[in-house]
């Protein structure tokens, strides 16, 4: 629906305490001391400092039940009946991972040091009281209570409230890119303070105390009042403050006092940093690693209990150390023996590798050329370091419509005025010509450019033009202007309807030859209607004008002269008023138009804007014939008109107002209080602006209060959601016939246009007007006034307040814009359902818009069945639901049995259900059979669903059917669904960074969303999966040597492999290669696995952990008894033993490693050679020259030996093949039973998609001759109605 | 195997500032090889490992059978054993005389073992219990042993030198070996050199440097099993005593398992350095050693080596059943793939 911003309330506030600001160089101790209390600016994000890191780190690292674990393990090797090993041998794993963690801290902190180090010492103009001047001044010695003096292009150093502009107007404009990604200019208002805004501001004069709330992290919100010495109380909002990080632009110098400082500013506290989620997979993690413990635990128990029963046995041995002890005894220390012993058994250092792995993951996703945007030269942005695998086990994906799916540039399409449908085909061919251009044209990218997000702000001196493009003006790109230059005017511009403008013209036109015919065919009342419909266009709004050509931002250009019969038309006006249905009004205005325009201006607070005396007499009523637009265009009274710049807060806004310009009704310049508009025929006319009340998702509408500039009424102009507005809009009730009977055709026909835009896919909007009693706004206004002061609860009361004012509205018409779908969409919602990922439309359009898009997207195929649910009430809504869960069933029953042809198993049911209904539906007794409703359809759509339920019906899903869901969304009312998914992505698109800020990652346009999740998905998911395995297989294999040893030493806890070598095995010479694994290997090829989306849904089998153990035993079985009986009865010493033992073992866990890996690159190779050489080189230095050390697994002179001799190689070759022969038979015995998968699905989908195009082919045939209306977004894509519903 | 190249494709570079890099590392496009365990590259690798291991293993059976070796048990446990009569009491010095004859010549070098089972001394109590210190010949761990040696670290206050149970525990039967020729026995001459690891005579253990050795000992006890102090182990070379004497480093460096031999001699020299002829032998052993009382049993072994050490018909047949199981393998993958006509990616 519309698309402003709302704020949408992270926290719910807390007690409203207060914040008191005032000069901080003032005389008041209390005062100085209060604001001495406050934060300074000076931002601190790192963790820790030089001195505190140590204790800190550790500290936090301590928090790891892992790192505990082995810290327990390290102490227990200290105690003297138990200790397995040397010490510091068992002190190594533990100081290596908590410094590895330690490293990588180090390293991210000090970046942040450094990036607060850069902001800190930025400079800006703080104001002295000793030198009576602003001083140049470090951001961070920046307090509460300074004057910061800040010029065109600075970056605002921390929240202010605006006290001066240089602008005459007193107002301020700001970019919040920074911010929130929003490029387009929002303006700030000087704080309305009475005495001095005219002559310089200086803070010596500045004596008035600020009170507002604290601290929060909502940026569209402010509040608090202003008290001035004098008493009086003005209130503050948001438009009043200055936000840290945004930057100033058009506006030469501004000077605000500091409210928030620092860390309390709303930009800081918005800055949360990554984010950090569990993963699916790591949570499965920790289940392994339980068993892993159960394991260790059992087989040190078999350990301690053979130890004991062995030394019971043995009746006075000569080599007997302390036959003392009681069996008993012995068998408990050895249990604590053998955990040390064994401790390996426990991935250590898997939880840094996984860590490690992610990293290397990001870095991938992050670099990828396929999800880089050219046009807003954007890339990924990963937020959430820790949850990339979780990517490749999604299974439901919610989707919001506007901006996700569809590019959210809106172009106007058509209108309805008055009940009578304006189709603009001339619009439509245009439209549809620029859609079908990408085709032909080099690159289809081209065509989505995006200007508006591209456009570069550059400040030529002072005067802060803005001097690139906005939204009027998507530019062409190099290559596309050859084919553009064919067209008669940009994109965004609209051809008019000729007999809309023929009708407007009529106008002007029967003002000057008030004998014309048309006149008579075009009735007065439908010309008011004509005429405040495109009034309401052009000033219903929050648009912001500026011209390139001009020092200020605002146009105060060339007006067009007041007609001379500017008189006449007013009387037009005033008497077609008189029209029966609206209420009377008195005309207030008796003077003429000049003095009004001119008392206007008197009133208004700031009276610095004025716009030039007219002085050209000649009339610019554009010629009356329909064609003479083209003429018009081209000449050269209109070039200043082109060079007018829109920036709207949303695309429909500047759409609409793009409209009305393409019929000459043009916004020419903006004020806080006034509006410059040019009629046709009429010329330049200022609007005092009253009220403007801004969009909210809640009231789905804005609305403005102003002057009418013919009239003299005091006018409401309300633009809004259809449904919304048809309900407010007065019925005609208890008035004269003929007119309600004029007025309920008026309604009924627009309703009808209506539902045909939405079938369109179009999105509406409806305008209507409101004629208000001066008496009646005078009691409005002081409710509103009491509102906007208000500190507490101010939204409910303003949000009541424009209620109280919306209602009864005369409806005038209804407008259709285009938004069009974003390159890709449908391939990439095949692809994705494809991989058995369900789909759902999350939108807050209606209907009717929603399942058009969903048939544009490939959503809802002509295959397909819809169901509708739309119900009034509870009992309703349980029967349909029941009763199209019967529907389904029938139908699948119905589906199977038919089932000979394949590509007819694409047939399946699409559920569509309104905001009300999912209400019902979402209560805790209908969720079941919601439930189990939507798992049996292909698809779902929700439709006028607010964030509320957005978020709700996402939790439901993710809770109750236990599945990983995704939520993608670009609109802060996309933020709840995003956070309340397991994985939440944000388009970071056109409508700011609020649904970025609240993602996992973010992604440029929808489409990535393909290759993220079949691609990258699927590969951190295998990856990481195999990796963790491999981890387990690693250390169970290598511990159950020592296991199997234990039955040959009396169990008493002693090894045949030096204990260095034991502990570094899995830290050093086989850590690597595994991550390697992790980060690069690719189980399928990139293109194969977006060409099959069918691979995606590789389910893993619990039983793949037992298999992954169970070979494990297997081969360290292999590898321990295969030397063991090689070398049984021989003079063999311990470490002799365990060396072939240990290097076979080496051999094994390397190769098993290639085995596994799908993909052998030159680093694999590199890092398997160098854990292997890395190995050798150790142990032969350590047999070398350690003659003393690692006591009593001395290694002196044991591999050189060994190394030479024959018997080595021979072992080593028979253990190592015969360890890994088992797995690679049943690996390629799997590959021959079960040709690759992906060999059939390349054949079957060929079939498939091949009748596909064929069926596709036909059927654009058949509606092509039907001469059914064709979507301008997907032409042959949209079915007619009957065939949606059937 | 089949070899799998990506081509990074190249498009052009424009102005922007986020724009990746594109390079094959980056976009994961690295030339790889792709392992893929398909019937047609496991059949003949299995042929080829198959036949190699079964090559291989006939090859070792071979060296094996052509490895002779003679085992007799002097334990005495059963009446019959003329070293029953040295289990009967704790006499000191008892000698039993063993009784044996060769058929054919044991062909030389021929290795002298002694054996002991069911004797724990890869016990990790056991493994630990010496110092490492005294070893090396530092005289001052002479005065206060490493507590490693618990137990055996003093005795009656003085400290034992070498102290622990590994050193305690040292074998100290030993044995002499003569061939009845005409009914004279001719001593057969052992070679007891070199029979310790090189690293061990040389690096691991030394003799403090004191002449005579005597005088470093002073103060100190001998192990409580030992008869004699460690400096009369042999007197009479003085290359072979103290810590450097060979039986004492032999019997250092622990055993793997707990069934084990450890060379005792060589026979290399004079009339036997081709071997022992076929006769009649008669072996004496001075008896000492307690065994029975943890059910071990002793014997001595006679034995030849090859280039893969001693006999051993285990790792023969082993490389013989793999390589076997290797050619099975592939002749069933060979079935298999005959039968599901894999179609192989070319």
């Amino acid at each position: 629906m519309h698309s402003l911003k709302l704020p949408f309330h992270i926290h719910r506030e807390r007690l409203p305490r207060k914040r008191i600001v005032g000069p901080s160089f003032a005389e008041d101790e209390d005062l100085k001391k209060v604001l001495k209390s406050y934060q300074s600016n000076k931002i601190r994000t790192t963790k820790y400092s030089f001195l505190s890191f140590l204790p800190k780190n550790l500290f936090e690292q301590l928090h790891r039940i892992a790192n505990i674990y082995f810290i327990f393990l390290a102490a227990l090797n200290f105690v003297p009946v138990v200790e397995a090993f040397q010490p510091e041998v068992s002190l190594v794993p533990i100081v290596l991972v908590l410094s590895v963690t330690a490293i990588k801290d180090v390293f991210e902190d000090f970046r942040r040091f450094h990036s607060d180090r850069l902001v800190n010492r930025q400079l800006c103009d703080l104001y002295s009281s000793a030198q009576k001047d602003y001083v140049d001044c470090c951001w961070k010695d920046v307090r509460v209570g300074d004057f910061v003096r800040l010029s065109c292009n600075e970056i605002i150093p921390a929240d202010m409230v605006l006290l001066y502009s240089s602008d005459p107007r007193g107002v301020c404009y700001i970019e919040t890119a920074n911010l929130d990604g929003e490029t387009n200019l929002k303006q700030r208002q000087v704080v309305g303070f009475a005495p001095q805004s005219d002559s310089q501001f200086s803070p010596e004069n500045f004596h008035s105390r600020i009170e507002c709330e604290n601290p929060n992290n909502d940026l569209n919100r402010f509040r608090g009042f202003i008290e001035h010495a004098s008493g009086v109380r003005v209130g503050l909002h948001s438009s009043n403050v200055l936000l840290r990080s945004c930057t100033i632009r058009n506006t030469e110098t501004v000077i605000g006092i500091v409210v928030y400082a620092g860390h309390e500013t709303k930009a800081m506290m918005n800055n949360s940093g990554p984010r950090y989620k569990r993963s699916l997979l790591e949570r499965r993690l920790n289940r392994d690693i339980l068993w892993c413990v159960a394991l260790l635990i059992v087989m040190c128990l078999i350990a301690a209990v053979g130890h004991g029963l062995w030394l019971k046995n043995l009746k006075d041995p000569i080599f007997q150390v302390d036959g003392e002890m009681s069996p008993a005894l012995a068998a408990f220390y050895v249990f604590w023996t053998m955990i040390i012993v064994l401790q390996v058994l426990i991935p250590i250092s898997l939880y840094v590798s996984i860590e490690i792995v992610k990293l290397g993951q990001i870095y991938f996703i992050h670099n990828d050329l396929d999800m880089y945007n050219e046009e807003q030269d954007s890339r990924i942005q990963c937020r959430a370091l820790n949850i990339t695998e979780d990517l490749g086990q999604i299974q439901y994906v919610f989707s919001d419509k506007t901006g996700t799916l569809t590019e959210n540039k809106m172009v106007f399409r058509r209108c309805s005025i008055f009940g009578v449908e304006y189709p603009h085909e001339e619009n439509a061919r245009r439209l549809a010509v620029y859609e079908e251009d990408p085709n032909r044209g080099a690159s289809r990218t081209v065509t989505l450019k995006s200007a508006c997000s591209r456009k570069s702000l550059t400040c030529r001196s002072l005067s802060c033009n803005r001097s690139s493009v906005s939204l009027h003006t998507l530019t062409a790109e190099s290559g596309e202007e050859d084919q553009l230059s064919s067209h008669p005017q940009a994109k965004t511009d609209v051809v008019p309807d000729p007999a809309l403008e023929k009708k407007l013209n009529s106008l002007c036109s029967s003002l000057l030859h008030l004998s014309d015919g048309l006149f008579k065919t075009t009735s007065n009342l439908e010309l008011t209607y004509i005429t405040d419909f495109f009034l309401a266009l052009t000033i219903c709004n929050t648009v912001v004008v500026s011209s390139p050509g001009q020092p200020r931002h605002v146009v105060s250009g060339p007006a067009r002269t007041p007609l001379k019969s500017l008189e006449e038309i007013k009387v037009m006006f005033q008497r077609l008023s008189f029209s029966p249905f609206t209420t009377m009004s008195t005309p207030q205005m008796k003077s003429s138009p000049r003095s009004f325009t001119s008392r206007l201006f008197i009133r208004g607070k700031s009276g610095s804007l004025t716009f030039p005396t007219p002085t050209n007499n000649s009339p610019s009523c554009p010629n009356p014939e329909p064609e003479s637009y083209e003429e018009t265009n081209g000449s050269s009274g209109e070039d200043s008109e082109d060079e007018l710049l829109y920036e709207a807060e949303s695309p429909d806004e500047a759409a609409l107002v793009h409209a009305a310009r393409a019929y000459h009704c043009t916004l020419r310049a903006r004020s806080p209080e006034n509006l410059l508009v040019e009629l046709p025929g009429i010329g330049s006319l200022p609007v005092r602006l009253l009220h403007v009340l801004p969009f909210d998702s809640n009231r789905k509408r804005m609305s403005v209060v102003v002057r009418h500039p013919l009239t003299g009424e005091l006018v409401v102009y309300t633009k809004g959601a259809d449904s919304v507005i048809m309900d407010l809009a007065e019925r005609p009730k208890g008035r004269k016939a003929p007119s309600a009977e004029l007025y309920s055709h008026i309604r009924e026909q627009t309703q009808k246009h209506l539902d045909a835009y939405a079938r369109e896919g179009l999105r509406t909007l409806c305008i209507a007007k409101k004629v208000l009693e001066e008496e009646e706004y005078d009691v409005w206004m002081k409710r509103q006034l009491l509102a906007e002061s208000s500190i507490e609860n101010r939204e409910e009361l303003l949000l009541e307040s424009a209620q109280r004012l919306e209602t009864n509205l005369t409806l005038l018409g209804s407008t259709g814009i285009v938004d069009r779908l974003q390159e890709e969409v449908p391939e990439t919602i095949e692809a994705l359902q494809r991989a058995g990922i369900k789909v759902w439309v999350l939108t807050g359009d209606k209907q009717e818009t929603a399942i058009n898009i969903a048939n544009a997207c490939k959503l809802l195929r002509s295959s397909d069945q819809l169901l509708t649910a739309n119900c009034d009430n509870k009992d309703a809504c349980a029967a349909l639901l029941n009763e199209l869960i019967v529907e389904v069933q029938c139908g699948q029953e119905g589906v199977s049995e038919q089932r000979e042809d394949p590509s007819s198993g694409s047939t399946g049911f699409i559920l569509a259900i309104d905001g009300r209904t999912l209400d019902w539906a979402l209560q805790e007794d209908l969720r079941s059979s919601f439930l189990e409703l939507s798992r049996k359809c292909k698809a779902v759509l929700c439709c006028r669903s607010t964030p509320l339920q957005k978020s709700k019906v996402v939790q439901l899903v993710r809770d109750h059917l236990r599945v990983m869901t995704l939520a993608v969304g670009d609109g802060a009312n996309d933020v709840s669904m995003i956070q309340v998914a397991d994985v939440g992505i944000g388009i970071s698109g056109q409508e700011g960074m609020q649904a970025v800020m609240s993602s996992d990652f973010a992604i440029p346009r929808f489409h990535h969303l393909r290759k993220l999740l079949l691609v990258h998905g699927h590969w951190c998911y295998h990856r990481l999966a195999n990796m963790i395995l491999y981890f387990f297989y690693k250390n169970v294999m290598y511990v159950n040597l020592l296991f199997w040893y234990q039955f040959f030493c009396g169990f008493s806890g002693s090894v045949m492999i030096n204990s260095w070598v034991l502990i570094l095995f899995n830290l050093l010479f086989t850590s690597v290669p595994p991550l390697i694994y992790g980060v690069l290997d690719q189980d399928t090829a990139a293109d194969a696995l977006e060409e099959h989306p069918e691979l995606y849904q590789a389910v893993y089998v619990p039983s793949i952990f037992w298999i992954t153990i169970l070979d494990a035993f297997y081969q360290s079985c292999i590898c321990f008894f295969i030397p063991y009986f090689a070398l049984a009865g021989s003079d063999v010493d311990g470490l002799s033993f365990g060396s072939p033992i240990n290097t076979s073992a080496l051999f094994i866990i390397l190769l098993h490693q290639v085995i596994e890996s799908h993909t052998l690159t030159w680093i694999h190779a590199l890092v398997l050679f160098l854990s292997a050489a890395s190995y050798f080189a150790f142990v032969l230095l350590f047999s070398t020259f350690c003659i003393v050390c690692s006591h009593p697994t001395n290694l002196l002179g044991v591999e050189p030996r060994q190394l030479s001799t024959p018997l080595f190689y021979v072992i080593c070759a028979v253990t190592t093949v015969t360890a890994l022969i088992p797995r690679i038979f049943f690996r390629s015995l799997f590959n021959t039973v079960h040709p690759s998968a992906l060999l059939t699905k390349d054949q079957r989908q060929e079939a498939a998609s091949e009748s596909y195009r064929r069926r596709m082919q036909r059927w654009n045939q058949n509606h092509a001759r039907t001469g059914l209306p064709v979507c301008a977004d997907n032409p042959g894509l949209v079915p007619g109605q009957e065939e949606v519903l059937s | 195997m089949n070899m799998r190249f990506y081509r990074t494709t190249m498009k052009e570079e424009g102005n922007s500032a986020n724009r990746p890099s594109n390079t094959a590392f980056t976009q994961q496009r690295l030339p790889a090889w792709q392992p893929m365990l398909s019937a047609g590259v496991v059949i003949p690798g299995f042929l080829l490992i198959g036949l190699a291991f079964i090559g291989i293993g006939v090859g070792l059976l071979i060296t094996s059978r052509s490895i002779q070796v003679l085992e007799l048990d002097y334990t005495g446990t059963e009446t019959s054993s003329p070293c029953y009569q040295c289990t009967m009491s704790n006499q000191s010095n008892c000698v039993c005389k063993l009784s044996f004859s060769i058929g054919t010549l044991f062909k030389g070098p021929v290795f002298f073992y002694y054996g002991l089972t069911n004797y724990f001394q890869n016990q990790r109590k056991y493994g630990v219990s010496k110092d490492f210190n005294q070893l090396i010949g530092d005289v001052s761990y002479f005065k206060s042993p490493s507590s490693d040696c618990q137990p055996y670290q003093r005795v009656n206050g003085k400290p034992i030198v070498p102290c622990g149970a590994i050193a305690n525990s040292m074998f100290n039967d030993t044995f002499k070996l003569y061939q009845i020729i005409n009914g004279k026995e001719e001593l057969v001459p052992f070679d007891g050199k070199g029979i310790a690891w090189w690293t061990d005579y040389n690096i691991k253990y030394r003799n403090p440097d004191y002449t005579p050795l005597k005088n470093a000992f002073n103060d100190t006890e001998k192990p409580v099993f030992w008869t004699k102090p460690a400096y009369e182990l042999d007197t009479s070379d003085a290359s072979n005593n103290g810590f450097i004497n060979q039986d004492f480093l032999v019997w250092m460096r622990r055993a793997a398992l707990p069934n084990f031999r450890k060379l005792y001699r060589r026979i290399t020299e004079g009339n036997y350095k081709d071997g022992l002829p076929a006769g009649n032998y008669s072996l004496e052993i001075s008896y000492n050693y307690p065994v029975i009382s943890f059910e071990g049993t002793k014997k001595v072994t006679f034995s030849n080596v090859s280039w893969m050490g001693g006999q051993n018909e285990f790792l023969g047949i082993a490389y013989l059943v793999i390589g076997s199981m290797c050619v099975v393998m592939s002749v069933v993958m060979l079935i298999v793939y005959a039968k599901f006509r894999f179609p192989e990616e070319d």
